[in-house]
C-alpha cells in the first residue's frame, strides 16, 4: 500500500488524466484571455490587432450585458428557489408510507433524463403554447383570455421549464439524505414530546442542511450555463428581456462574430462562476475528510 | 524455519515518529504477541515485517536474511487481517486457493492443500459458498485457511478477533492456540486485548507510543513488571496504585498491589474505607473501596462474599506481593 | 419506523403523491400521446386519447432521417464514456488505493474544471476546432465530451474505489500476486459494479448534454440534442411528429436513468451525498 513501488507506479496511472485534464484548462482559457485583449472580428479576420481594455469596456458598458447579469441572477434564483422548496416538500411526501412508492419515484425523476431541447419543446408547443398548449386549453375552459407566455413573461417561463428539469435532481438528492436519517433519532425525538412540525424543524432541516447546500451549489454551476432552452424557446428576446450571459456571449461570438467581445465576456463568466465554484469546493471537500 | 529479528527498525510518517527505533528477537515457534493501547506502533509494527510498509530505518532479517527490501509475497509470511480481508467476489475454496494459484502450483496440489485445510478448520461443508454467506467466525477460520496453506515461516495476526463476539472470541481464541500446537510455526500476534495476551503468548511485547516497554513470558510480566506502564496494562482487574504517605513507609514512591493481593476485613486491617460498588461475578466478588485518605481501591475477593454498598471494610494489602516503584516509575527490585 | 400506519392516511398520501407525480409527468407523457395522434388531432385542443397512429414516427425517420442523428447520439456518448474510463480508471485507483497529501488537491482541482463556464471557452474551442477540421465530426465531439465528463467520471469511480478495503489489496499482495493479477483477479471483479454505474451516468450526460454538441455540430455529427433543436422554427403541422421525435429521443435514456437513480445521486454530488 504505502511502500515505494506502489506509490511512483500510483502517479505514472495518475499522469494521463491529469495532464489531459490540465491542457484542457489551459489552453483554452489562456487563449480566451489573449483574444479578450484583441480586436478580433470573424468577419475581417485579417484585421486583428491589440485592443486593450477596449473589450471589457465595451462588453461593460453594454446596457445588455446589466440585463443579462440581471436575468442570469433571477433565472438562477428563480429556479433554486422553486426546486429547494419544492425538492423538500415532495421529498417529505414521496417518504410517507404510500403505495406504489417505486412507480411515484420514477415519475417524479423523469423530467431529469429528458434532454434540454425536448424539455423545452415539449413544455414551448405542448404546455405553453398560446395557441395549441394545454395551459391554452385550461384558460379557456374557464373562460379566460390565454396567456402568451414566451411574449409576456419571456424570463418566468424558461424558470419553470428549467425548474421543472432540476426539481427531480433537488427531490432526489433530499429523498437520499432524508431516508438516511436514522429512524432511532426520529423516535427519541418522538419520546421527548416533539410533534411533526418540531420534528421537521428541529430534526430533519438541519440532516437535510448538507444535501441542500449541495443541491444549490451543483444547481447553480448548471444553472449559470442555461443555453439550450433559451436557443430553442426565445432566442434571448424579445429584446435581451430572456438572455443570460451564456447565451449573450454566445450572441457576441457567433452571431455577431466577435471574438474579442466574447471572449471578454467568457473572463467575466468564469469569474463568476469562480465565485461560486470556490463554496462549492469547500462543501465537498469537507467530505473528503471524513 | 521462521526467526525474525528487528535491528534499530524506526518509522515515520512525515513528521510523526511511529517507531523511534526497535531491536527484538523472535525465535521458531515462538507466539509471540504485541500489545497495547491503540496507537502505540503494533499494528505498523506488524505492517513493517510484514513489508506493507517500508521502513524508515533499521533491519528486518528472516532466518538471517535481510528482507528489508523484500515485497511482501518474497518474505514467505502470511497474514489474517481484521476484517479478514476475504475476497467477496470469490467462493472460499477459491480464497483459500488464491495464494496457491499465485504461486503457479499445479490443480491437483492446489485442491488437496485446499481440502486438507477446510478439513482442520471444519469448513469442509462451506467451500463453494462466498464469503458474505459465512459467519463472522467462519470468515475468520477462512481467513487462517488461507494463510495455513501457503506453509508460510510465520503467520502475522493484526488484531484477528476484534470483530467477533465474546463468546466467540473465547473459542477462536483456543483455535488459534492448538493451531499453533499443530503447526510449532511462528506467529506474531497484535492485540490492544491484554487477556488475549496473557492467555496466548509464548513471549508478550508491551508496547507504547512506539517504544517496547517489556519483553517477557505472560508470568514474567503479571509477576514483575519493569515499570508503572506495564504495571498497568496487564492483569485484570487494573492494579491499584498508592502514592504518598503509604508509599514512602514502604520506601517506593508509588507502590501497587493487584486486587487480587488485597486480603479483606469487616474488623482490621492497614487501610479503612466504605465500599461503593461491589460486582458479583459469582465466582469472585470486585469491590471498589472508597479508603480513606487513599480514593478508590479495586480487591478481588474470593466466592460471593455478602458485601453492599455503603458497607465499612478493612484492606490489607498481601506482604510480598507489593510492587513498589520509584519517582521515573521504574520497578525497584 | 416499524409501526402500523392507519389505512385511511396512507390511502390519503398517496393521493397526493400521486398527483404531484403525475404532474410532474405530464409533460413527457403528454408529448408520448401527441406523438400518436395525426397532425390535425394534435392541435385540436387537450385530449388524453390518440387515434394510435405510428406514422408519425415513420414520417420522422422518413424526411428527416432519425436514424443518423440517433446513431451519432449512440456512438458519441457510448465513445466518450469508454474514453473516459480509460484515462479516469488508472487516475481514480491510484488515488483511492495509493493516495498523498496531493491526492485530495489533485482531485478538488479536477472538480475545479467542471466548473468552468462552457461559454467561457466557446471562441477559443470554436476556433481550435474550425483549424484543425474538426467542427461537425464525430471524433471532435468524442473527446470534447470525454474531457468535460472525465472529472465526474473520476470522482464517481474514486468514491467507489475508496470503497473496496485496502486490507483486501494488501492481503493479495501478501498472498503473492503481483500487481497486474491484483488488478485482474481483485481489484476489477470488486470494481465492476462501481464502473458500471459510473458508465450508465455518464451515457446519460453524455446522451443529454446541449451546448457543445449544439455548437460544434451542423449536420454530419449532429446528435439528437442538435437534431431536436433544430426543430425550434415551427415550419406547418409537426406537433405531432416533434412529439414523435421528442419521445424517441428520451425514451431510451429515460429507462436507462430510471435504473441508475442512486448512481444519479451519488455522481452528480460527486460523492457528497449517498
Amino acid at each position: 500500500m504505502a511502500t515505494q513501488n506502489t506509490k511512483t507506479l500510483a502517479r505514472l496511472m495518475m499522469a494521463p488524466a491529469v495532464i489531459v485534464l490540465l491542457v484542457w484548462m489551459v489552453v483554452p482559457l489562456a487563449m480566451t484571455l489573449w483574444y479578450s485583449f484583441q480586436n478580433y472580428n470573424l468577419l475581417t479576420p485579417q484585421n486583428v490587432s491589440f485592443a486593450g481594455f477596449f473589450n471589457y469596456v465595451y462588453f461593460y458598458t453594454d446596457p445588455a450585458f446589466f440585463e443579462s447579469i440581471w436575468n442570469t441572477l433571477v433565472l438562477v434564483l428563480g429556479v433554486l428557489l422553486i426546486t429547494v422548496i419544492g425538492g423538500i416538500a415532495i421529498a417529505l411526501l414521496i417518504d410517507q408510507p404510500i403505495f406504489g412508492q417505486g412507480i411515484v419515484r420514477i415519475l417524479v425523476i423523469s423530467p431529469f433524463f429528458v434532454m434540454p431541447p425536448v424539455a423545452a419543446l415539449i413544455w414551448k408547443n405542448m404546455i405553453m403554447h398560446p395557441g395549441y398548449g394545454v395551459l391554452a386549453d385550461v384558460a379557456r375552459f374557464f373562460g379566460a383570455q390565454p396567456v402568451d407566455w414566451f411574449a409576456q413573461y419571456p424570463l418566468f417561463s424558461i424558470i419553470i421549464i428549467v425548474a421543472w428539469q432540476w426539481l427531480p435532481f433537488a427531490t432526489l438528492i433530499l429523498l437520499t439524505a432524508l431516508q438516511s436519517l436514522d429512524s432511532e433519532q426520529k423516535e427519541a425525538a418522538e419520546m421527548d414530546g416533539a410533534n411533526a412540525f418540531n420534528r421537521f424543524i428541529y430534526l430533519t432541516l438541519p440532516h437535510l442542511s448538507r444535501a441542500i447546500t449541495v443541491v444549490i451549489l451543483i444547481q447553480t454551476i448548471f444553472l449559470l450555463g442555461i443555453y439550450a432552452e433559451i436557443l430553442v424557446t426565445t432566442n434571448g428576446g424579445p429584446g435581451y428581456a430572456s438572455t443570460n450571459l451564456t447565451f449573450l456571449i454566445y450572441r457576441t461570438a457567433r452571431l455577431g462574430y466577435d471574438v474579442g467581445g466574447g471572449a471578454a465576456g467568457g473572463i467575466i463568466a468564469v469569474v463568476l462562476a469562480n465565485i461560486v465554484a470556490i463554496f462549492l469546493m469547500r462543501a465537498v471537500g469537507k467530505n473528503l475528510d471524513r | 524455519m521462521g526467526s525474525i529479528t528487528l535491528k534499530q527498525v524506526s518509522k515515520t510518517f512525515g513528521e510523526a515518529k511511529v517507531i523511534p527505533s526497535i531491536d527484538l528477537e523472535i525465535n521458531d515457534g515462538e507466539f509471540v504477541v504485541f500489545v497495547g493501547p491503540s496507537g502505540c506502533g503494533k499494528s505498523t509494527l506488524l505492517r513493517l515485517i510484514a513489508g506493507l510498509e517500508d521502513v524508515s530505518g533499521g533491519q528486518i532479517l528472516i532466518d538471517g536474511k535481510d528482507v528489508t527490501r523484500n515485497a511482501p509475497a518474497e518474505r514467505g509470511l502470511a497474514m489474517v487481517f481484521q476484517s479478514y480481508a476475504l475476497y467477496p467476489h470469490m467462493s472460499v475454496r477459491n480464497n483459500i486457493a488464491f495464494p496457491l494459484k499465485m504461486a503457479k502450483l499445479d490443480k491437483a496440489a492446489i485442491d488437496k492443500k485446499v481440502e486438507d485445510a477446510a478439513r482442520v478448520l471444519n469448513l469442509t461443508d462451506y467451500l463453494e459458498r462466498r464469503p458474505s454467506q459465512l459467519s463472522g467466525g467462519q470468515r475468520q477460520r477462512v481467513a487462517i485457511g488461507r494463510a495455513i496453506v501457503r506453509e508460510p515461516s510465520a503467520f502475522l495476526f493484526d488484531e484477528p478477533l476484534s470483530n467477533l463476539d465474546a463468546a466467540l472470541r473465547g473459542t477462536m481464541r483456543l483455535e488459534i492456540s492448538e493451531l499453533h500446537n499443530t503447526l510449532k510455526t511462528t506467529m506474531i500476534y497484535v492485540t490492544h486485548d491484554q487477556v488475549e495476551a496473557m492467555t496466548m503468548a509464548d513471549k508478550i511485547v508491551v508496547l507504547n507510543r512506539g517504544n517496547i516497554e517489556q519483553v517477557g513470558s505472560p508470568l514474567d510480566l503479571y509477576r514483575s513488571p519493569r515499570n508503572l506502564f506495564v504495571a498497568g496494562f496487564i492483569g485484570s482487574p487494573r492494579m491499584n496504585f498508592v502514592k504518598g504517605e503509604n508509599a514512602r513507609s514502604h520506601g517506593a514512591h508509588t507502590i501497587g498491589v493487584r486486587p487480587e493481593h488485597i486480603d479483606l476485613s469487616t474488623s482490621a486491617g492497614a487501610w479503612r474505607g466504605t465500599v461503593g460498588v461491589a460486582e458479583h461475578l459469582g465466582s469472585d466478588t470486585f469491590l471498589h473501596v472508597n479508603a480513606d485518605g487513599i480514593g478508590t481501591l479495586t480487591a478481588r475477593v474470593g466466592g460471593d462474599l455478602p458485601v453492599r454498598h455503603g458497607d465499612q471494610v478493612y484492606l490489607t494489602p498481601q506482604e510480598g506481593r507489593i510492587h513498589r516503584f520509584d519517582d521515573k516509575g521504574l520497578a525497584i527490585k | 419506523m416499524a409501526r402500523t400506519v392507519t389505512r385511511g392516511s396512507k390511502i390519503g398520501w398517496t393521493i397526493a403523491a400521486w398527483v404531484v407525480a403525475l404532474l410532474i409527468f405530464f409533460p413527457i407523457l403528454y408529448a408520448f400521446i401527441t406523438s400518436l395522434k395525426t397532425e390535425p388531432e394534435a392541435i385540436a385542443g387537450f385530449s388524453l386519447i390518440p387515434s394510435g397512429t405510428f406514422e408519425n414516427y415513420v414520417t420522422v425517420q422518413t424526411q428527416r432521417d432519425y436514424f443518423k442523428p440517433f446513431m451519432n447520439s449512440v456512438v458519441l456518448s457510448i465513445g466518450s464514456t469508454i474514453l473516459a474510463l480509460l484515462f479516469a480508471i488508472p487516475a481514480a485507483w491510484s488515488m483511492a488505493f495509493s493516495p498523498t497529501k496531493r491526492t485530495k488537491d489533485i482531485l478538488m482541482w479536477m472538480l475545479s474544471t467542471k466548473m468552468m463556464p462552457a461559454v467561457a471557452v466557446l471562441i477559443p474551442i470554436f476556433i481550435l476546432f474550425r483549424n484543425f477540421g474538426l467542427l461537425d465530426t464525430r471524433i471532435g465531439l468524442t473527446v470534447m465530451l470525454t474531457l468535460i465528463n472525465l472529472p465526474i467520471v473520476v470522482w464517481m469511480l474514486y468514491t467507489y474505489f475508496r470503497e473496496i478495503p485496502g486490507e483486501i489489496l494488501e492481503a493479495a499482495r501478501m498472498d503473492g500476486a503481483s500487481l497486474w493479477k491484483e488488478i485482474v483477479y481483485v481489484l476489477t471483479p470488486m470494481a465492476v459494479p462501481g464502473i458500471a454505474s459510473t458508465l450508465l451516468l455518464n451515457i446519460i450526460l453524455a446522451w443529454n448534454e446541449a451546448f457543445w454538441t449544439i455548437q460544434l455540430t451542423t449536420t454530419n455529427a449532429a446528435p439528437l440534442t442538435a437534431f431536436i433543436a433544430s426543430f425550434s422554427s415551427p415550419q406547418g403541422l409537426f406537433w405531432a411528429k416533434l412529439s414523435a421525435a421528442s419521445t424517441m429521443a428520451i425514451a431510451p435514456i429515460l429507462i436507462l436513468g430510471w435504473f441508475s437513480q442512486k448512481q444519479l445521486v451519488r455522481g452528480l454530488t460527486f460523492g457528497a451525498v449517498k
